[in-house]
């Protein structure tokens, strides 16, 4: 039978299936944060177990960690338990542990890629809907809820039905200043929220081959914004080229034997999705959202659709245009900005502070703006001042925060406060996703910048 | 854990006839710090619910004391957004032991279902018919039957079937959980582990 990639790396995880409902999938990565992790390992306390795979978990805090002062004791209350009790958990259960202020620290779904865990045709779940992140490199990789936490530390597996198949297709060429966020921002704002729910997706076209890894990241991160598991996309060389020697990955023969299963990784000809989408590439514009969903984006030049438009949620919609106090038929361009936030697991990554201070260079950050540079990871954060952009960024006016997810949902100190507009790079723009009453403008590191040193939304194709 | 046996629920409801209502809108990150599940329906739909003071939002459904009940009936794509299973736990520590929609997001579904709240998934025009009837009297009535697999609104004993699958089911009226049933074949999956590559 021809089968898709996902098939592959699905079929070759199941444990046993049971007639007329799920399968039981054997999950070889576990990623574990402070977050949604303290009910599980409590179960499995009442239980009386221990982790049974510990070699294949791994913890990190990131959720709720303070981006400034990392070095201190943290202040809130409740966040120190959090972190403790992971701390603590992971001791226990001899999982390793790469808490605050050690050199692997960063988001979770940052440094799986970093250090050779994440892998081809692996399987890597974590409770965070980002985990779609690492099926960049060819793994099937899902967020799940705290019951599945608990699932997977005691047995390694979890009980979930196959999800349908779908394959969205990209060809052509993307025009100067269109990058992996505007491709993915574009996908969604086509199939809406809910467009991919229930399905797996698998990213294929010239689009994806020739985006870096960080790219595919992108894109694999924001899979699960238009309901989807999680997205895919083919491992080649330039995903084996981006292993090879990371900590964690195979060495010797393993490698070896990892790359004669890697390159059978692909979807056979003639297999069969449920669904299947075409677009094309050079129809892509930077892209900008205006509501309060992923789903309510445009190409930065247009105009906010009218509500009655709207595909079946007039109503909804006028909601959320309401939320975020702008009008059927506004223009983006031109509108006054109050923050910036480049970050997360979405645009996090060197490749986005790379972009964002190529635009940054020799020009200052307006007055108006608050800005907010979080790197997804400590080696991310020393890269950035290797390579000479902590220079460039600091000459603007900009500075450098401490790792941690921080803006992206708002759990630590780094709050928009009510009523402001935040261009973010990240991937929420639900109300009060940012803060209570925070109005969040989801974008590219490059319109993020354009943003930054004019204070207002701008075409970063003009800076370019 | 096993939780509390779901069977046949009969309900006034709570009618939130609003789309795409994401995970941080049924209870927004900062109230995610806790280390226990215990308190989560007093911050459920918190800032929907309470203005910056805390105060109570008035035409907020969950302060209209005209409306109260087992079951939370959701517009469409219900559950989008974070996997935090927080988000069920709010609804389920809140009271609710039904969600009815016409489309969940999966990991919310997933979710609801391990912690036994039963989420029914339902044609657009039965949800309509549904607010409707609670728009004329909210003090209508919902039955939902697991067994059967239906939603009936009892004034005008209009039904619906709904689907699940049969081990989720077995599951939910039993009270079982995943983990009982994943831990009683640990040895299998321990030789299933050797075979993988990583
Ligand atoms: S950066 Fe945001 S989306 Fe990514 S793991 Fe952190 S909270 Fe989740």
């Amino acid at each position: 039978m021809k089968k898709t990639l996902f098939d592959k790396v699905w079929d070759s995880h199941v444990v046993r299936s049971l007639k007329n409902g799920p399968d039981v999938l054997f999950i070889d990565r576990h990623m574990v944060h402070e977050v949604t992790s303290p009910v599980a390992f409590l179960g499995l306390k009442k239980r009386n177990i221990k982790v049974l795979f510990p070699e294949r978990t791994f913890a990190t805090a990131d959720h709720n960690t303070p981006t400034i002062d990392q070095h201190l004791p943290v202040k809130d209350k409740l966040s120190h338990n959090q972190l403790q009790a992971l701390e603590k958990n992971s001791k226990d259960h001899q999982i390793p542990f790469w808490g605050l202020g050690h050199e692997k620290n960063g988001i979770v779904h940052v440094i799986g890629p970093e250090y050779g865990i994440t892998l081809p045709g692996a399987t890597i779940v974590c409770g965070d809907s980002h985990t779609s992140t690492h099926g960049a490199f060819g793994s099937i990789a899902f967020g799940i809820g705290t019951s599945e936490v608990e699932m997977v530390l005691s047995t390694q597996c979890i009980m979930q039905t196959k999800p349908k198949k779908m394959r969205i297709n990209i060809n052509g060429s993307l025009s100067i200043g269109v990058t992996p966020k505007d491709v993915a921002l574009y996908i969604i704002s086509k199939m809406t929220t809910s467009g991919a729910t229930g399905h797996f997706v698998e990213y294929s076209g010239n689009i994806f081959t020739q985006m870096s890894m960080e790219g595919r990241m992108t894109v694999c991160n924001l899979s699960i914004e238009m309901g989807a598991r999680g997205g895919m996309i083919a491992p080649d060389e330039k995903t084996f080229n981006y292993i090879k020697g990371r900590e964690f990955a195979p060495k010797g023969k393993n490698w070896v034997d990892a790359m004669k299963f890697w390159k059978t990784l692909s979807t056979d000809k003639g297999a069969e999705f449920d669904k299947e989408f075409y677009f094309d590439g050079s129809e892509i514009e930077p892209m900008i959202t205006y509501g309060t969903n992923p789903g309510m984006g445009m190409g930065i030049s247009g105009g906010i659709p009218l509500c009655n438009d709207s595909n079946g949620g007039g109503e909804s919609f006028r909601k959320s245009l309401n939320y975020m106090k702008y009008s059927e038929g506004d223009h983006m361009i031109g509108k006054k900005i109050d923050y910036v936030f480049l970050g997360s697991c979405t645009n996090g990554r060197i490749e986005d502070f790379r972009a964002f201070s190529k635009i940054v260079k020799g020009r200052k950050k307006s007055d108006n703006v608050t800005a907010w540079l979080v790197p997804g990871s400590h080696k991310v954060e020393k890269a950035i001042k290797d390579e000479g952009i902590l220079e460039i960024l600091n000459d603007a006016g900009f500075e450098l925060r401490e790792p941690g997810c921080s803006a992206c949902l708002a759990m630590n100190d780094d709050k928009i406060p009510p009523g402001k507009y935040a261009v973010s790079t990240s991937n929420r723009n639900f109300e009060g996703r940012q803060g209570p009453g925070s109005r969040t403008i989801l974008a590219s590191p490059l319109v993020a910048a354009a943003a930054a040193v004019t204070g207002k939304i701008s075409d970063p194709r003009k800076f370019l | 854990m096993a939780y509390d046996k779901f069977k046949i629920l009969n309900s006034t409801v709570v009618p939130m006839p609003i789309e795409n209502v994401d995970t941080d809108q049924i209870i927004p990150a900062r109230f995610l710090k806790a280390t226990e599940r215990k308190g989560f329906g007093d911050n459920l739909f918190r800032d929907w619910r309470y203005d910056s003071n805390n105060l109570p939002i008035k035409d907020f459904v969950l302060n209209n004391k005209n409306y109260s009940g087992k079951i939370l009936v959701g517009g469409k794509n219900f559950g989008s957004g974070s996997s935090r299973e927080h988000a069920a736990w709010a609804i389920y520590d809140y009271g609710f032991r039904c969600v009815i929609s016409s489309f969940f997001a999966d990991i919310f579904r997933n979710n609801c279902m391990n912690i036994g709240v039963l989420p029914v998934q339902v044609k657009p025009e039965f949800l309509e018919n549904i607010f409707e009837e609670v728009n004329k009297d909210p003090q209508a009535e919902i039955l939902v039957n697991l067994p059967d697999q239906f939603v009936e609104i009892k004034s005008t004993g209009n039904r619906s079937k709904f689907e699940i699958n049969e081990y989720k089911k077995e599951n939910l009226l039993n009270g079982f959980d995943d983990i009982d049933y994943l831990i009683n074949i640990k040895s299998e999956i321990i030789n299933f582990s050797k075979s993988t590559p990583l």
